[in-house]
């Protein structure tokens, strides 16, 4: 074995790359930034090659060509987007999480006149608010004209009910849990960022968009609400 | 058909010759109907097994992982909504603290989890002899057999995963009376299927124990012996342990048909592509080259 | 030269915009685009691209899992249970987590194997072959601390195993033990660092296949004939030829892994994982998932708890100095009639005790793993290097051209002979 064989397995003995791609190199190196740190040895062009193909495949039937690969392509994104769905599907509440939101029921009797209670249904706050007279009568005598999300005090309420109110305890605006009896109609106060709401949980004042939600709910009896009744998972 | 009753006979005989040499038999292989790429549960057989988990395995064994709801689910034993609402209803779930702090049992709801007859681990081996009954929601996982070389390659290949299953049947048909010579420690049952034969469990099944389903003529459907009851109980344990199989097994048809057409289309892309530089080297590279060095 | 530095020539005032300020798109364009390519690279050399999806899909799965596992020694258990049966498609997800690790090993026992085959190892890129040894030791750890998290019997009593191993170290063994384990055995503190380092190490990989990527691109690739690329009409450019290529043979490679996840999901488990840890008890029959079989069967084949440690890792550390124990002037095996049967005998043999790791290690088993180790290790240190003095090598064609299209030619392809291939489909 010729000792100049021995840098190089045999049939590479000309090495025309090696040197070729030696002198690409260094240059290539100091040339790190704005040049390719993946493909210094730039022996054999890609340009070369192809360019001479290029003219003769414009011509060989190209509507065959491009439905295939427009073809491919369509059907490798359709697998791509396929492939995604579980993993977005698997970030929504899972099973366990919408069977939890079976609904609760709740006895009224303990809660006095002037008293709010927080109860949790689906992990989401709710206010069951006793209302006295006077919040009934306050809430009642508003001119609808005058309310940002104009609505009734009856249609905040179960008829025959009206000193129970039973909203969602999370402002509108950013979900902070309003202050009960606050406020300038003793209604919540949100102490984040100033929102007012009145005695029928309606938005008086400040930035929150619409009324406090009311949840799905029914009487049981007189004493006792079930909440989530009718909800769908 | 013929075949695998063949197989059968010829594991038969195997577990036959192997028993008689004091080894673990293998378990007969069953024909279930979820095997196979297109098995699905059998719902009638689902539900009769629950019916047998219910009247003669949950008295000391729990399914922890499976919630009432999951009897109304797709794929399943696919009893009503209202069913399992009632069925639920008949457990006592613990729940609490109330607002004194205390404790309470209220009926279950089809949110819950089955509840265990012992209220701990401790409570439960006390009660059987030193040995807690263990879980079933994942014992048809849990269990297998060695099938070895080359088996498990041909196994992989015809997709045969129902070892668990068929050891489970075995297993609660594999009581008998202990062969000559062999001492049965007290507290302990002969099973020839159970690896080192003394199993701590009494014989759960036998003949006639548990009321199936009527047919038009006042007779049962499938028969009330022991065979039926396992085969029946494992089917709705296999499900218990893999609830999504059938989900399961529908999106990998979509999938490798979906693969398999895209599998063409590479293909001729590739070759169009390739056409450009007079094809692609598909064979090796020529060994015995001719040409001058 | 610098006009040749990268061929990718911004087309809208953005892109000249962008491109002088990071030229990131020419650099993918002149790696992953323009980048030359032997023309004759077979299949066995599309599962680079294979296991660069294996270890995306990997990371995908396992970040998506991580949002609903609970690395707690009481809970890990039953939050894997709810991904399976509560979690929308959480089946799905944990089923190619799973067989997704067995697949990356298939493929990168292939890539490994090949490169023995084609002595892709040898000079210049030796480098690049030790980079690719460096991550498949970061796989198999994080495979292994993996497997630990669902918290059932394999899992805790592999841990065990597995951790015991380096308490044969002399003297600071007990101690690392320790620090591994957090406790005086397997328990919580175990899991929780087992979780971090499993998610930790697969973006370590990902570094470390960047180094391998660019080591590769220094050299170009090896191929089939072992002859360097001479000239234009030995390459073409890796796009479209191999990223067609490379995506005709994923697709298939997914057809199999498919297979497993939707029809045999548990076959390449063991059934005892499905019971919850129990420190208590140990499997009757303790073995580690398939792919660490040889390693295994060569850790019990040694008498000696340190011998056996030693010779385990030895068994992979020793590829490293394979470029320079190969002493053989040819690089593929193609035209080294001896080294092409050795390398099947030694592919056997590998095969042989990863069969062999499977069964107990009693008896004939024993004796069988003792020679199969001996002989894997004979392989690297005596046959090697004596076949490179002792082999007459095969002829070899002058180029990659001439092997490819000069089946029974009697003289070097002339110039242009591309413009007048062969028809191969």
């Amino acid at each position: 074995m010729p000792a100049h064989a021995k840098e190089r397995p045999r049939g590479d003995a000309g090495s025309h790359c090696m040197r070729i791609c030696a002198r690409a190199w260094s240059p290539a190196l100091s040339r790190f930034q704005s040049a390719s740190i993946f493909g210094p040895c730039d022996t054999v062009h890609a340009n070369q090659l192809r360019e001479p193909v290029a003219d003769s495949i414009a011509s060989v039937e190209p509507t065959r060509r491009d439905f295939l690969y427009i073809a491919t392509g369509a059907a490798a994104a359709v697998g791509a987007a396929g492939l995604a769905w579980p993993f977005v599907s698997s970030l929504a509440p899972d099973a366990d999480t919408v069977a939890a939101g079976a609904p609760v029921e709740l006895d009224l009797t303990p809660i006095a006149p002037g008293q709010i209670v927080k109860v949790f249904w689906r992990g989401k706050l709710i206010f069951v608010r006793h209302r006295t007279e006077e919040e009934i009568k306050a809430a009642q005598d508003v001119n609808l004209a005058t309310l940002k999300d104009p609505q009734p005090d009856s249609a905040r309420v179960k008829e025959g009910h009206a000193q129970w109110l039973v909203v969602y305890g999370n402002c509108t605006h950013l979900g902070c849990v309003p202050l009960g009896q606050q406020g300038e109609f003793k209604g919540w106060f949100c102490p984040c960022h100033g929102s007012v709401f009145d005695t029928s949980g309606r938005i008086r004042q400040g930035p929150a968009p619409i009324n406090l939600p009311i949840p799905p709910y029914t009487f049981v009896s007189d004493t006792k609400i079930r909440i989530g009744e009718g909800a769908t998972a | 058909m013929k075949k695998i009753a063949c197989l059968a006979l010829v594991f038969a005989g195997l577990a036959g010759a192997a028993h008689a040499a004091g080894e673990t038999p293998v378990p007969p292989q069953l024909n279930w109907s979820w095997q196979g790429p297109f098995g699905t549960y059998d719902r009638a057989q689902l539900q009769r097994g629950f019916k047998v988990y219910r009247e003669v395995c949950q008295a000391c064994h729990n399914i922890k992982y499976v919630r009432f709801r999951n009897l109304s689910e797709p794929g399943g034993p696919e009893f009503s909504a209202a069913q399992v609402r009632a069925l639920a209803a008949e457990y006592k779930i613990k729940d609490g603290p109330n607002d004194s702090g205390e404790m309470f049992e209220r009926p279950g709801r089809p949110a819950d989890a089955f509840p265990w007859t012992f209220p701990n681990e401790q409570a439960a081996a006390a009660a059987n002899g030193g040995k807690a009954p263990p879980d079933l929601s994942l014992m048809v996982k849990a269990r297998t057999y060695e099938r070895g070389f080359p088996w498990f390659i041909l196994d992989a290949l015809r997709q045969y995963s129902e070892n668990g299953a068929d050891y489970l049947t075995a297993l609660l048909t594999g009581y008998e009376d202990p062969p000559q010579g062999v001492e049965v420690p007290a507290g302990g049952y002969y099973n020839k299927y159970y690896p080192g034969h003394i199993i701590a469990m009494p014989k759960p099944l036998s003949d006639g124990q548990v009321e199936y389903p009527k047919g038009p003529n006042g007779q049962p459907v499938v028969p009330e012996t022991v065979a039926q009851y396992a085969k029946d109980v494992t089917a709705f344990l296999a499900w218990a342990a893999e609830p999504h199989l059938e989900a399961r097994k529908r999106l990998g048809f979509i999938v490798i048909a979906f693969l398999l057409l895209l599998t063409g289309l590479m293909y001729f892309t590739k070759k169009k592509v390739w056409a450009d530089v007079g094809g692609e080297i598909e064979d090796r590279p020529v060994t015995t080259f001719k040409g001058p060095g | 030269m610098s006009k040749h530095a990268t061929t990718y020539v911004p087309k809208s005032a953005f892109a000249k915009w962008f491109e002088s300020r990071l030229p990131i798109v020419g650099l993918i364009h002149s790696s992953f685009v323009a980048f030359p390519v032997p023309r004759n690279l077979n299949y066995w050399w599309t599962f680079g691209g294979v296991l660069f999806f294996m270890l995306v899909m990997q990371i995908i799965t396992g970040v998506v899992l991580a949002m609903h596992y609970t690395p707690n020694a009481n809970l890990a258990f039953d939050s894997v249970e709810r991904i399976m049966r509560d979690v929308n498609y959480g089946w799905l997800l944990r089923y190619l987590h799973a067989n997704g690790a067995s697949m990356f090993f298939v493929a990168v026992y292939i890539h490994i194997f090949r490169n023995f085959y084609y002595g892709s190892y040898k000079a210049p890129r030796e480098v690049l072959f030790i980079l690719g040894i460096i991550i498949f030791l970061l796989m198999m750890a994080t495979a292994f601390m993996g497997y630990v998290l669902p918290w059932g019997q394999m899992s805790f009593w592999g841990a065990t195993v597995i951790t015991n191993l380096f308490s044969a170290v002399p003297i600071i063994g007990d101690t690392i033990v320790s620090l591994l384990w957090g406790g005086y055995s397997v328990g919580n503190p175990t899991l929780n660092r087992f979780f971090s380092l499993h998610y930790l190490l697969p973006f370590m990989i990902f570094g470390v296949v960047i180094l391998h990527v660019w080591a590769l691109h220094v050299p170009g690739n090896n191929n089939p004939t072992g002859i360097e690329m001479k000239s234009g009409k030995d390459a073409v450019p890796f796009h479209p030829y191999m990223t067609v290529k490379d995506g005709f043979s994923l697709v298939l490679f997914l057809i199999f892994f498919a297979w497993w996840v939707f029809y045999m999901p548990n076959y390449l488990g063991h059934a005892d994982n499905y019971i919850p840890a129990n420190p208590s008890v140990t499997p009757s029959h303790i073995v580690p998932e398939w792919y660490f079989l040889p390693f295994y069967a060569i850790l019990r084949a040694v008498p000696d708890k340190l011998g056996g440690v030693v010779a385990m890792v030895a068994a992979i550390l020793i590829w490293a100095l394979v470029p320079w124990l190969d002493t053989s002037k040819v690089r593929s095996a193609v035209y080294r009639p001896l080294y092409r049967q050795f390398f099947w005998v030694w592919f056997a043999v590998c095969i042989l005790l990863g069969w062999l790791g499977s069964k107990p290690a009693e008896g004939g088993y024993v004796i069988a793993a003792r020679i199969a180790t001996i002989y894997y290790f004979a392989h690297f240190l005596i046959i090697l290097p004596l076949l490179g003095l002792f082999e007459r090598p095969q002829r070899m064609p002058g180029s990659i051209v001439e092997s490819v299209l000069g089946r029974g030619a009697a003289a070097p392809v002339p110039a242009g002979a591309t413009a007048a291939p062969q028809t191969q489909g």
